[in-house]
């Protein structure tokens, strides 16, 4: 049992003196998160348990889509995809105790909102996954899109802002439906599966997870359309700008590693390519690493460690994982999604 | 005459005559059987005849019942949690030496200063052979799960909680105003809220109150959190042992000449703490249980690890199996100290 306490005034005595410094001195000093992240020697990340997300294997090691950005985030700070520490934490908890100082970073899919970003003093990185209300149908309905849904029973977990949402829903498009509000988890699914419901709305991530536990998952689908928007992303504490900017352009990395068509693969090959972009980004051209104080093959390495967006997303909760979730909004800008990632350059 | 009724069966035989010794017996002995007959047989097909013992997640599936092969794969991350599985041994020691001083106070010859001492070194060394230092390699506190971290909070919650009860017992009934208004609050404060509340106090408001950077181990902060909540239920039944003391003990031990702390600990406090021996087994299984409540602030006890070894995508969903090996371990430690409850009390029934 450690205590830690007066560990306070160091912390506050780096940081003025960074904010000082930072002006005359190069950029690569750090802020307090960042400093202490490197005194420790390991990045502590908050997640969740939730299947495909954050969840521990049979060895106690955690797996999922938001542990891999961490293991990123490891690779961009110490070149080290194991630097990391992952804690898990429930919704209650995590945010104060990202506030308390109990993590560097929250990868535990926090849903992004001015209330938080205003009142609680946190600032958020780019959206890993962009999550909404949806609904899982039985195929035979034959439905396609939630429009289609006119007259239809809709199983509704009580409790949930999926209530006001559905509502607000038929209200606008005009259609009718009945709503069945059902408290019990395990019953939620059993309507859909007996036929008391048509459809069943909750987040749609949630859904996917229930469709991957019905006897039978194909016969049912989680229609394309989101109700409500919950963009979720990591959070970081204010005060710390580098530290933000390194995990902005960790996702960033991935991203753009997909985009460009780089794979955990075949990224040696492209350290080849002609293209001056590739260069830059994969740091064969060393200018822009020396450029931000980061190691020029900052990218490279998170690639050959983790792999790109696409290949992180697909590994955990694609289309051929027990989570089966469709890329839909969360697919690359030139593929009609809304991952983006700006140029490095 | 009506001769003497020959003795019949059900006279020798309590059970028979309990099952079909009346009418009425008879019918609810039936109605008992009616209901096994529809339930036992799903409930055993799915526990044993239809069960998966071996193989992989994918054969489960292909079964309607239950699959033991999860909970054979996750055996080690359920026992253990996020516990570093190269150091596992530590773990193992660990429980072995805390199921070990409870084997040796479970038996009234072992009770004495000794014991006493045997348990302040021996949960020092499983938190040490837990979290390291020196020799050992450290782990640090957030990766504890498992079986040791729901033997650790409950035994060591105990253990501190033993005097700080006794404390606030004897404060209870102190002579003192405002030493007896202190204890009063305390323990009516901590008996009228949830454990939950106290949890979360203890980990959310608590570090707030730091100064900025500050921290105090989670761990620690939850057996605190869970001792202070001990405290106050046990103060009560130490309380009631106090009162079941005849105040001619305490005058005879005056007139011996004892001094009033001797008097205390020599005559007063070990006739109470005997009559309430059986209350303290009833809380302490209680508290066995709550610490599964640590779940809600990210620990991972016994329960809590079982659940989340559900969440593995490799073998999704397997909630059932988790929670019915758990409830299985939870079982066995709560039954054997009911048992050996009972048997203390017909062991020390003798004056």
């Amino acid at each position: 049992m450690s205590f830690h306490i007066g560990l306070g005034q160091g912390l506050k005595a780096a940081a003025v003196a960074v904010a000082f410094g930072g002006a005359l001195l190069s950029q690569a000093h750090a802020g307090p998160t960042l400093d202490a992240i490197q005194q420790r020697g390991v990045i502590k990340v908050g997640v969740g348990t939730s299947p495909g997300f954050f969840a521990p294997d049979s060895a106690g090691k955690w797996q999922g889509f938001f542990v891999d950005f961490g293991r990123a985030l490891a690779v961009t700070v110490f070149n080290d995809p194991n630097k990391v520490e992952f804690t898990s934490s429930s919704p209650q908890q995590r945010l104060p105790a990202l506030q308390a100082g109990e993590f560097d970073i929250l990868l535990s899919g926090v849903t992004q909102t001015i209330t938080r970003a205003f009142k609680l003093g946190f600032h958020f990185g780019p959206v890993l996954f962009y999550d909404g209300q949806g609904l899982l149908v039985n195929k035979s309905l034959g439905v396609e899109k939630a429009a289609d849904l006119d007259g239809a029973t809709i199983g509704v977990q009580s409790g949930t802002t999926g209530e006001l949402n559905i509502a607000d829903f038929f209200r606008k498009t005009g259609k009718k439906y009945t709503p069945v509000v059902i408290e019990d988890s395990k019953e939620f699914v059993a309507a859909l599966e007996s036929g008391r419901v048509d459809a069943l709305t909750q987040d749609s991530s949630d859904l996917a997870i229930r469709r991957s536990l019905l006897a039978k998952p194909d016969d049912f689908i989680v229609l394309p359309e989101r109700l409500s928007k919950e963009p979720l992303v990591p959070a970081v504490r204010a005060g710390d700008d580098r530290w933000l900017e390194i995990v902005n352009w960790t996702i960033y990395a991935t991203i753009q590693a997909e985009e460009f068509g780089i794979t955990q693969g075949n990224v040696d090959e492209f350290l080849k390519s002609e293209d001056p972009a590739i260069k830059r980004f994969l740091g064969v051209d060393t200018s822009l690493g020396e450029a931000i104080g980061l190691d020029p093959k900052f990218a490279y390495n998170i690639i050959k460690a983790v792999g790109n967006y696409g290949e992180i997303f697909d590994r955990n909760i694609g289309l051929k994982t027990p989570v089966g979730f469709e890329r839909g909004y969360n697919e690359l800008w030139t593929k009609g999604g809304l991952i983006y990632s700006p140029p490095f350059r | 005459m009506s001769a003497l009724r020959a003795p019949s069966v059900l006279d020798r035989s309590p059970f028979l005559k309990a099952t079909i010794g009346s009418r009425g017996n008879i019918a609810i002995s039936l109605t008992v059987l009616a209901l096994a007959a529809v339930s036992l047989p799903p409930i055993l097909r799915w526990l044993l005849l239809d069960a998966v013992w071996v193989g992989t997640a994918e054969t489960c599936k292909t079964s309607s019942g239950a699959c033991w092969a999860f909970i054979g794969e996750k055996l080690k991350f359920i026992t253990l949690g996020f516990y570093p599985q190269d150091l596992e041994f530590r773990a193992y020691g660990a429980i072995g030496l805390l199921l070990g001083l409870v084997a040796t106070s479970a038996s009234p010859r072992c009770w004495g200063r000794g014991l006493v001492i045997a348990w302040i070194v021996g949960l020092l060394g499983a938190i040490w052979l837990l979290g390291g230092g020196g020799p050992l390699s450290v782990v640090p506190t957030e990766k504890w799960g498992g079986l040791p971290v729901t033997l650790l909070l409950s035994f060591g919650s105990f253990i501190l909680a033993f005097p700080l009860a006794i404390v606030l017992a004897l404060a209870r009934r102190s002579k003192l105003g405002g030493i007896r208004l202190y204890a009063v609050t305390l323990i009516e404060v901590v008996r009228g809220v949830p454990f939950i509340a106290i949890l979360y106090a203890s980990t959310l408001l608590f570090p707030l109150m730091l100064p900025a950077g500050a921290a105090i181990d989670k761990f620690a902060r939850a057996g605190f959190a869970l001792s202070i909540f001990v405290a106050a239920y046990l103060a009560e039944i130490v309380r009631a042992g106090l009162q079941a003391v005849p105040k001619g003990q305490s005058e005879a031990a005056a007139s011996l000449g004892l001094t009033h702390w001797q008097t205390l600990r020599l005559v007063v406090l070990p006739q109470a703490l005997k009559q309430v021996i059986a209350p303290i087994v009833n809380l302490a299984v209680g508290i066995f249980q709550d610490t599964t409540l640590v779940a809600i602030i990210g620990m991972f006890d016994l329960l809590n690890a079982a659940r989340a070894a559900a969440t593995d995508q490799l073998w999704l969903g397997f909630y059932a199996e988790a929670y019915v090996f758990a409830a299985i371990v939870y079982f066995v430690f709560c039954f054997a100290a009911a048992r050996y409850s009972l048997w203390l009390e017909r062991h020390l029934r003798s004056p």
